[in-house]
């Protein structure tokens, strides 16, 4: 029998990891993001709000502040980027789950493999091959040329479109892979009950296949959304820096416009919109359970 | 709402049209083979299968595992298609109807409750399908879980119930519909003894209140015999024998309905005077011990004697092989003391194969 002296004990390495990679940066962030810029990097004295003012704020010489939105407009395109990334992974990942699910154990494996294969190359050089594929004389518009279909190359690359194709790219398997662990475990006797009980295939997907694989869509939603959120390398490359995106105004604090603070504050905005998906998901899940209770 | 979605649904169970020969029977299988895989080289499951059923009927499969009961049962359903030959539903051939399209219900092995529905949604799902109105599916999910003694139960869900009571789940939501036959795959076998014997005594009951022909899957031959109107026994893929529990416990037609069914001692046709390629076969409960004065048909020598209570299990030797005997009351005979045996002509069974 373990005292309670000893459980403690053993939870302090879960603790330890939480802490130094999750709580103490965070914490770090939410500090720096109180602080004023110091030109050469890094942060200093005052403590300040003006980083979180300069979100909406330009500050004129004479010291009066004028609203300037842009970086709200900055905020506001990558949430709908993010959003967008979320849907079309969940509507092209769902059947790629379900595809997969129905195949034979060895196949199973093989398509997982290959699912999983992109996270052994780095994402960097896996988007710079979108470009090779998308600019004016790449493989997509000489394949195009080549076919008959066109005779201008078509404006492929640098737009919002490229950018979402790249996020969309690189996070499906975090939407097909969590799918596919709950599409596993679902009984294919439920499937056949649902039609001997007079179900066609939307009413199945419906009242059956969606609310028990409804946690995995979940998990997935979040591992997609939080990520394409922050994303700087697709907007950067694919987008050609015309869409500046949250995660590039981030990084671009961090490096060419040293203003950590403003840096910090524009993160915690990016975790506080991530917290309140999540909290919504939860208040969702609970809303739900209780009206099956009642 | 998507009309595709409105168009392919029902509006109630529909009831095949009878084509111009009229139906004799509810169910035909008509010269039934199912080859699983290539038909070349794959599995043959069933083969040369005909039975028909009768509407009102309780009709059980029973059979040994892997003898096919299952896939029987499944192409019923329309879960499979046999390779070749007919299934026929009130003279109709539902080749071609998928599951959804038949007014066949099942009650699977592991019962399949939805496991995100309560009790009383698992039982509405089908009627919900079927597009029924609110009112009368609440009145209809309240009938059926009455009839089934599960009231109470209304708004668990299938992990809050006993093994028994989600079997109950399971055929309230099958039955609720009211098909024209329930498909029952091995019902009672997750259950202990206690509560199979209850729920056979239910499983009659509920058949004869609501009229519904009942197809049962066993490989409990008490069971089959219990619960039964008629029973096919089957074997390898073949049926072996069909007819009422009475005519396949005293009249088998062959060595393997006549070991499979009860209890039988298997004697080689010339140990009695009969033709050499025969077997006789004898019920234990059929032999008794020769009293004095009485020619015995055989004799041989008490190898040992059991006291079960109401009677007393014998193993006799004689030359050849072991005959078991069921003799009334207590029968006091040592080990290796010679007896003879007699029973009725007429309880000899001559097998031929
Ligand atoms: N989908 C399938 N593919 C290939 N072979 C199958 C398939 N389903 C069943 N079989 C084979 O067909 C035979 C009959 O199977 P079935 O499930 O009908 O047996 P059963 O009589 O129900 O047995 P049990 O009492 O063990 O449930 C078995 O040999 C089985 O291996
Ligand atoms: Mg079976």
């Amino acid at each position: 029998m373990l005292n309670k002296r000893s459980a403690y004990w053993l939870i302090l390495p879960a603790v330890l990891v939480i802490g130094i990679f999750g709580a103490i940066p965070l914490l770090i962030s939410l500090v720096y993001s109180f602080m004023s810029a110091n030109p050469y990097g890094g942060v200093q004295a005052p403590m300040t709000f003006g980083a979180y003012v300069q979100m909406l704020y330009d500050q004129d010489f004479d010291g009066s502040l004028i609203f300037m939105p842009d970086y709200f407009w900055i905020a506001f395109r990558s949430l709908y980027l993010a959003l967008a990334t979320t849907i079309l992974s969940l509507l092209v990942g769902f059947p790629v789950a379900w595809y997969i699910v129905c195949q034979s154990p060895t196949r199973r494996k093989i398509l997982l493999t290959l699912v999983s294969l992109p996270f052994w190359i780095n994402t960097l050089i896996r988007t710079y091959c979108w470009i090779l594929i998308l600019r004016d004389e790449g493989l997509a518009n000489k394949l195009f040329g080549w076919l008959g279909f066109i005779s201008h190359p078509l404006p492929l690359l640098y737009n919002q479109g490229s950018v979402l194709l790249g996020l969309v790219y690189t996070f499906l398997p975090f939407m097909v892979l969590p799918i596919y662990a709950t599409l596993e475990r679902l009984d294919p006797r439920l499937i056949e009950a649902s039609y001997d009980l007079y179900a066609n295939r939307y009413q199945l997907f419906r009242r059956v296949i969606w609310p028990l694989t409804k946690p995995g869509i979940a998990a997935g939603t979040v591992l997609v959304f939080a990520p394409a959120l922050g994303s700087f390398l697709q907007p950067d490359l694919l987008g050609g820096g015309k869409q500046l995106l949250i995660g590039s105004l981030i990084e671009m604090q961090f490096t060419s416009s040293r203003n950590w603070p403003f840096g910090a504050a524009l993160s915690m905005l990016v975790t506080f919109a991530v917290i309140l998906s999540l909290a919504w998901q939860r208040w969702r899940s609970k809303r739900a359970a209780r009206a099956q209770a009642a | 709402m998507p009309s595709e979605v409105l168009s392919d649904a029902p509006a109630a169970i529909t009831t095949p049209t009878r084509s111009t020969a009229p139906a004799r029977h509810l169910i035909e299988v008509v010269g039934v083979e199912k080859i699983f895989g290539d038909v070349a080289t794959g599995h043959r499951a069933l083969e040369a299968i005909n039975v028909l059923i009768e509407e009102k009927e309780f009709f059980t499969l029973l059979g040994p595992s892997g003898c096919g009961k299952t896939t029987l049962l499944r192409m019923i359903a329309g879960f499979e298609h046999p390779t070749t030959g007919e299934i026929r539903l009130q003279g109709r051939d539902v080749a071609s109807l998928p599951p959804r399209e038949r007014p066949v219900n099942m009650v699977f092995q592991n019962y399949a409750l939805f496991p995100h529905l309560t009790v009383s949604q698992n039982v509405a799902f089908g009627l919900e399908m079927l597009r029924w109105k609110k009112p009368d599916i609440t009145a209809r999910v309240q009938e059926t879980l009455s009839l089934v003694k599960l009231s109470h139960f209304a708004n668990r869900k299938p992990a809050q119930l006993s093994g028994g009571q989600q079997q109950r789940v399971a055929l309230a939501r099958a039955l609720a519909p009211r098909p024209q036959v329930l498909l029952l795959d091995e019902p009672l076998s997750a259950l202990d003894l206690k509560l199979r014997k209850e729920m056979q005594f239910e499983l009659k009951r509920l058949q004869r209140e609501t009229g519904i022909t009942f197809i049962l899957v066993t490989h409990d031959q008490e069971e089959a015999l219990a619960m039964s109107d008629r029973i096919a026994v089957m074997n390898t893929g073949r049926v072996q024998q069909i007819g009422t529990p009475e005519e396949i416990y005293d009249h088998p037609t062959n060595r393997f309905v006549a070991d499979f069914i009860g209890e039988a001692n298997l004697i080689p046709g010339e140990s009695l005077g009969r033709r050499s390629d025969a077997v006789i076969a004898i019920r234990p409960e059929r032999i008794e011990i020769a009293g004095p004065g009485v020619t015995p048909r055989i004799t041989g020598v008490v190898d040992n004697a059991t006291f079960l209570g109401s009677d007393t299990l014998m193993e006799i030797i004689v030359p050849g092989i072991r005959l078991r005997a069921r003799i009334r009351g207590a029968a006091k005979l040592p080990q290796g003391k010679e007896v003879g045996l007699v029973w009725e002509t007429e309880a000899e069974r001559e097998l031929l194969d």
